[in-house]
């Protein structure tokens, strides 16, 4: 009964052509058809947040969305970060910052704090808590997640300021 | 003093404080693949014509089984096969590591139910299909016709039947020393409590996974997608399935979470692997979230009858305590030891001159149960910290004075308790436990506090702060085993036994190797989680990897920098006491220019075809062991600030304090963050997760909905101290575990700081502790 | 836990959206999926059909018509969260959805989709319950409205034939200055509530001159505590009145299950509906 859609995902800003059943999660169709397997399953009934990815800029829960939904969207997923093989700001200061453990948690947090610098970098301390309840960490005790968002605010903002001067 | 606690004197031992790369928060080699999104969880893993398997599981809690009918499921579209009980009747019950309880081989668990299903979630049937979806499709036309029978939930009440001819208690453990009747009768007060701790479990965020594939070029059975226990669970599954160890091998790649439920043996492990065998396909099985909450091991339930008797200083003169464990429906891979960690472990950093403790170990109809951080502990910890409280308050003296009379001291150690726990003498091997209750009360600004909660109060709050000393155990032998070597590339590879479940032990072993051999720790490659590479190990479980793969780790280093200097004497005309290595090179130690030697140059000489190497074993490359029969017991405190709604009985915790004496922090970030990680954890059991059950046994917290695991807007503020003022004596290192202090004391904290807000000591006798319990409380208290 | 299989349908119109609903077997509609998906994903709904709305014209917006707000059932509750109007004629609106999931589900959920769910928790229900929301409805018979108060028929389940579909909620506006709270008790932040608390009132020469009392996740849809409200409408609110009007909560009927049973349930109540009523209060420039 179910059938089959042809459609195409629009990654990171590469074009994935894919035939997949309309019941196949966003999560399960970048994963599994498309073969980035950065972005994780933690729930599949969209509490953990360890799915989240960017689409057109806001992060969703790629469990809660099916495949076929996403077509003609800009998915953004953790293997986007990093330009050029460098690491973002955030990827690197969630290394500095040992802001992550077992690292499964760790994309969904990526994509989630990017999104939040990328809406507002000054963000305040209440409005940061309450974004990242969104999503779960199992391992760290969040305390070192919000270390390395600010840690990223502050590099993006030098870099930036480094930019304006040169 | 026993003799198996020698001092580590004959071997060179780190010295203490921060060495060039010990003792640094340096960041962590595991990081750039995690956060690329280019790790390898078992979700990840993918071979060519691989078959899902998804499980059909039982839906009753007590039932006898009448039939079970695959037609319906079998017609579906891309299934391969089918199994129920008598597909897989050749293999035998999971069995457990070894212990000295006997009589619990009946009560294991069967890879799939045969004649009775006793928990809901008991794996009855089995579907491999090519794809997960149609897997599930499949799976749920699998029917099953049962015929119910009576359901036992409570671990205190009457025993039942597990089989004809055996009752659900198979073992009672006890242990006893002193004259506890003597105690009792000659005591000034006696203090009697009744307490529960809610089953509680890791739940780690990665769900459990296995992909088992045979490998007929080279007649090897692969597993992927395990943790912890390689060795120990390799040797198993070759023996269960008839095949040689060497024909099996386990593979580990990146481990989201394990907390001490992921990586034991479990019914799925075996079916993937006896699939690939005869199906001669590669098999994965990916658990989701719904299936993990009543299938992957539960922990923490228990209810204890505790009695203290004390002298009129409230000096501890015994205890004797009964208690009741919820096991869940048979026994796995754990045995009885988390009633036997739970019975050796309770005393804590108390004198205790008589004990007698009996642990009923019995099963219920729920999911079985077995360690999670801290077993035996989180548990024993509540209990005992509460008992303390109770002295406190009967004999009217302050909670933190009690707790010093009772502290084993300094000058006492180390205390040698007439115990054992996991088969080993329970010996507290070094501390300072007033010595860090000092500490710890300061930092957290305890004395001030009490000010300010008389202000706060009388300003209307409902404020209220509580504390729990804990000794926790870590460094569990009885062996591990490292391989370093030098390649003429000047490469370092480490291989060891260990396992990760994300902790960083990758970092710590490369930073004790950095600091012994003279080279970059972030150039060092580790191995774990190969039972290809190495040929025994013990695995990540009970904080033992820094303490014991550490430990080879630093020996075996070592052996590789002698080598390496003795060689490059010999080239350099040089003695070897005038060399060291720095960053790789070996040089002049007082630091005058001369002639070096790139650790390359010492590898490649020593290669095998260098004349030089004749008649010997070629390789800069060395393999140490390190045992022990003894563990070490990190130990320390949990102080909390909370504060309660009146209103609505929530439970805030504002301001949270650990401070724990590990010895030394091979890397003090590392350490932090394995503290506030358990905190969260150890938060979770006190104040909101807990897997509860209906009547007919029919579990209620199957989603995340209802599990509720804490997010950042549940975490006080968290401070850490950590207190290397205790090195262990019993390795080179002196390092006692981390992984388990930070939730080892939460329970206890909490209640503590629970009856405190209430002003009623007592208050708390079971967690977690709920917020319409706490309304409740304050209605009576009203 | 991957969905049962399905046909999925992907309208651009409301009247193509209707066409299906009438002519397909087992069908449902796709709003945010925050809450469908869930029961998708768990197989504890299993339509034939899943009609995906998020394509559909027309559903979105907020627009002002005649003194209420007018929202289109597939305004997105992160849309509503920011809008202007939202925040100047709303402000009990706006104050409820800080409540709703987290930042990152109202990127997806919808309006029209929480209040079709009728989650007894569902802090949207609630707020328009408050409000006096009127709800606009499509069918193949043409279009209807009906208040929110008779919405809900039974536990999730609304008021609605199994081929209509909603299309827009209006709520209507309160004059500028009067005192609104959102309150609610939750075991985790973020989590559907477990009691909500909704209160509205307009002060005139101390004062009360119009009150709007609801509470959430005591029954399978929204209470307006009528009585309470009578008891406040033209009385000074003195803090023993507002205890007095919270106090009817104490006597309400509410629902039990054993993480929150009734007794514990009235008791949430009256505390958050004291609590709502004086932060009203405050905030209408009066002082209990």
């Amino acid at each position: 009964m179910s059938d089959l859609h042809d459609i195409t995902l629009v990654l990171n800003g590469e074009r994935h052509a894919v035939r997949v059943e309309a019941r196949r999660t966003l999560a399960d169709v970048i994963r599994e058809d498309c073969g980035l397997t950065g972005t994780h399953l933690g729930c599949e009934h969209g509490v953990c947040g360890a799915c989240t990815v960017l689409m057109d800029g806001q992060p969703v829960r790629a469990c809660l969305v099916f495949g076929v939904q996403a077509r003609g969207r800009a998915i953004r997923t953790v293997e986007g970060l990093a330009e050029g093989g460098r690491l973002s700001p955030l990827q690197q200061a969630f290394i500095d910052e040992h802001a992550l453990q077992c690292g499964y948690c760790t994309p969904g947090f990526l994509m989630l704090c990017t999104a939040i610098l990328e809406a507002d970098p000054e963000i305040g301390d209440q409005a940061l808590v309450d974004a990242l309840s969104s999503n779960i960490c199992r391992c760290t005790g969040y305390a070192n997640i919000v270390k390395a968002v600010r840690a990223a605010a502050a590099a993006m903002r030098a870099g930036t300021a480094a930019a304006e001067m040169a | 003093m026993t003799d198996a606690l020698a001092p580590v004197k004959e071997r060179p031992a780190l010295a203490r404080g921060p060495g060039k790369v010990v003792g640094h928060a340096v960041t962590r080699i595991e990081d750039g693949p995690l956060v690329r999104g280019e790790g390898l969880f078992a979700a990840d893993v993918n071979f060519p014509r691989q078959l899902h398997m998804r499980m059909v599981r039982a839906e009753l809690a007590h039932a006898r089984i009448l039939a079970v009918s695959t037609d319906a499921a079998r017609a579906m579209p891309g299934v391969v096969a089918i199994w129920t009980a008598e597909d897989v009747a050749d293999i035998p019950l999971i069995p457990f590591r070894a212990t000295k309880v006997r009589g619990l081989e009946p009560y294991c668990q069967p890879v799939l139910a045969r004649d009775r299903m006793r928990y809901v979630g008991e794996p009855v049937a089995v579907v491999f299909a090519d794809d997960p979806y149609r897997a599930e499709d499949a799976a749920e036309l699998v029917v099953v016709e049962a015929e119910e029978l009576s359901v036992l939930l409570d671990a205190t009440a009457p025993l039942g039947e597990f089989s004809p001819g055996q009752d659900t208690e198979p073992t009672i453990v006890r242990k006893a020393y002193g004259e506890i009747d003597a105690a009792f009768r000659d005591a000034h007060a006696v203090v009697e409590l009744e307490l529960s701790v809610g089953r509680h479990s890791g739940v780690p965020l990665e769900t459990r996974g296995a992909i088992a594939r045979y490998d007929a070029a080279h007649d090897v059975l692969e597993l992927h997608g395990t943790a912890k226990k390689q060795h120990w669970n390799r040797d198993e599954i070759a023996r269960l399935l008839g095949r040689p160890p060497q024909g099996v091998h386990l593979f580990e790649g990146h481990v989201g979470g394990g907390f001490g439920v992921r990586g034991e043996l479990y019914p799925e492990d075996l079916l993937v692997c006896a699939a690939a065998l005869r199906l001669r396909r590669p098999v994965k099985w990916i658990e989701d979230r719904r299936e993990h909450l009543v299938a992957t091991n539960h922990s923490r339930e228990q209810h204890h009858r505790i009695r203290a008797a004390v002298d009129a200083e409230g000096r501890l003169l015994g205890i004797d305590d009964v208690f009741f464990h919820d096991q869940g429906a048979y026994v796995r891979t754990h045995g009885a030891r988390v009633v036997d960690l739970a019975a050796g472990m309770l005393p804590g950093p108390y004198r205790l001159p008589a004990y007698r403790v009996a642990g009923h170990f019995r099963l219920t109809n729920k999911t079985p149960s077995a360690t999670y951080r801290a077993p035996g502990r989180f548990e024993t910890t509540f209990v005992r910290e509460r008992l303390m409280d109770a002295i406190a308050a009967r004999l009217g003296l302050d909670r933190v004075e009690v707790r010093r009379r009772n502290l084993v001291s300094a000058a006492e150690m180390p205390h040698a308790r007439p115990l054992d726990a996991l088969g080993t003498e329970i010996v507290l091997d070094s501390g300072d436990y007033e010595g860090l209750l000092d500490k710890a009360l300061s930092r957290f600004g305890w004395n001030a506090l009490q000010g300010e909660l008389a202000a706060r109060r009388a300003a209307g709050e409902c404020v209220g702060a509580g504390l729990a000393f804990f000794v926790e155990k870590s460094g569990l032998g009885p062996s591990d085993g490292v391989r370093v070597s030098v390649d003429a590339n000047g490469a370092v590879e480490l291989v060891s036994g260990a396992a990760s479940v994300g902790q960083g032990v990758e970092t710590a072993l490369a930073q004790i190797c950095a600091e012994a051999l003279g080279v970059d720790y972030a150039r060092i490659r580790v191995v774990r989680g190969r039972t290809d590479r190495i040929e025994f190990g013990n695995g990540a479980h009970a904080s033992r990897v820094t303490v014991m793969s550490g430990s080879a780790t630093w020996e075996a280093a070592l052996a590789v920098r002698a080598m390496a200097l003795d060689t490059a004497a010999t080239l350099l005309q040089l003695r070897p006491s005038d060399l060291t290595i720095r960053d790789g090179e070996v040089c002049r130690a007082d630091g005058l220019p001369g002639p070096s030697l790139a650790l390359a140059e010492v590898a490649r000489r020593m290669g095998p075809n260098s004349p030089a190497m004749r008649g010997r074993t070629p390789g800069l490359t060395a393999e140490k062991w390190f045992w022990s029969d003894h563990m070490a017991y990190p130990y320390g405190v949990h102080l909390v600030l909370v504060r309660i709604d009146r209103g609505t009985g929530q439970v805030v915790a504002e301001r949270y304090l650990v401070a724990n004496d590990i010895g030394r922090a091979i890397n003090p970030m590392l350490v932090e963050g394995q503290i506030v990680g358990g905190l969260a954890q150890g938060l979770g059991g006190a104040l909101l997760e807990e897997f509860r059950y209906d009547p007919s046994g029919q579990p209620l917290s199957t989603t995340f909905a209802d599990y509720l695991i804490p997010t950042i807007a549940e975490m006080p503020a968290a401070d850490v101290l950590i207190a290397e003022d205790a090195p262990s004596p019993l390795n080179p290192l002196g390092v006692k575990g981390a992984g388990e202090g930070g939730t080892n004391g939460v329970g206890a904290a909490i209640a503590a700081a629970v009856d405190d807000a209430l002003l009623r000591p007592g208050a708390v006798t079971a967690l977690p502790v709920v917020p319409a319990t706490v309304r409740r409380l304050l209605d009576t208290l009203a | 836990m991957k969905a049962a299989p399905f046909a999925y349908h992907d309208p651009r119109s409301i009247d193509e959206a209707l066409h299906l609903l009438a002519t397909l077997e087992n069908p449902r509609l796709l709003a945010g999926g925050q809450s469908l998906m869930p029961m998708l994903n768990m197989r504890v709904a299993f339509p034939d059909h899943v009609i995906d709305l998020n394509r559909v014209e027309g559903l979105e917006g907020v627009t002002e018509q005649d003194g209420a707000l007018r929202i289109g059932a597939m305004t997105r509750q992160r849309d509503l969260e920011e809008h202007p109007l939202t925040r100047a004629r709303l402000p009990l609106m706006t104050e409820a959805l800080t409540f709703v999931g987290h930042w990152q589900t109202r990127n997806r959920g919808t309006i029209g989709g929480s209040l079709c769910n009728l989650d007894p928790s569902a802090e949207l229900v609630a707020v328009a319950a408050a409000l006096d929301a009127v709800l606009e409805v499509r069918g193949p018979a043409g279009a209807r409205e009906l208040s929110i108060h008779d919405f809900p028929e039974g536990l999730m389940t609304p008021a609605l034939a199994p081929e209509e579909m909603l299309t827009a909620i209006r709520l209507p506006f309160w004059p500028a200055g009067h005192g609104y709270c959102f309150a609610e008790f939750a075991r985790r932040h973020g989590d559907y509530a477990i009691v909500s608390a909704a209160a509205l009132l307009m002060l005139e020469g101390g004062r009360v001159t119009r009150v709007s009392i609801t509470l959430g996740g005591v029954g399978a849809g929204p209470l307006r505590l009528r009585e309470a409200e009578a008891m406040l409408l033209g009385a000074v609110p003195s803090a023993e009145a507002i205890r007095g009007a919270a106090a009817h909560c104490e006597r309400i009927e509410a629902m039990s299950d054993p993480q929150a049973p009734a007794w514990y349930r009235r008791r949430l109540a009256a505390t958050l509906m004291r609590r709502a009523l004086e932060k009203a209060l405050a905030r209408a420039g009066g002082a209990a």
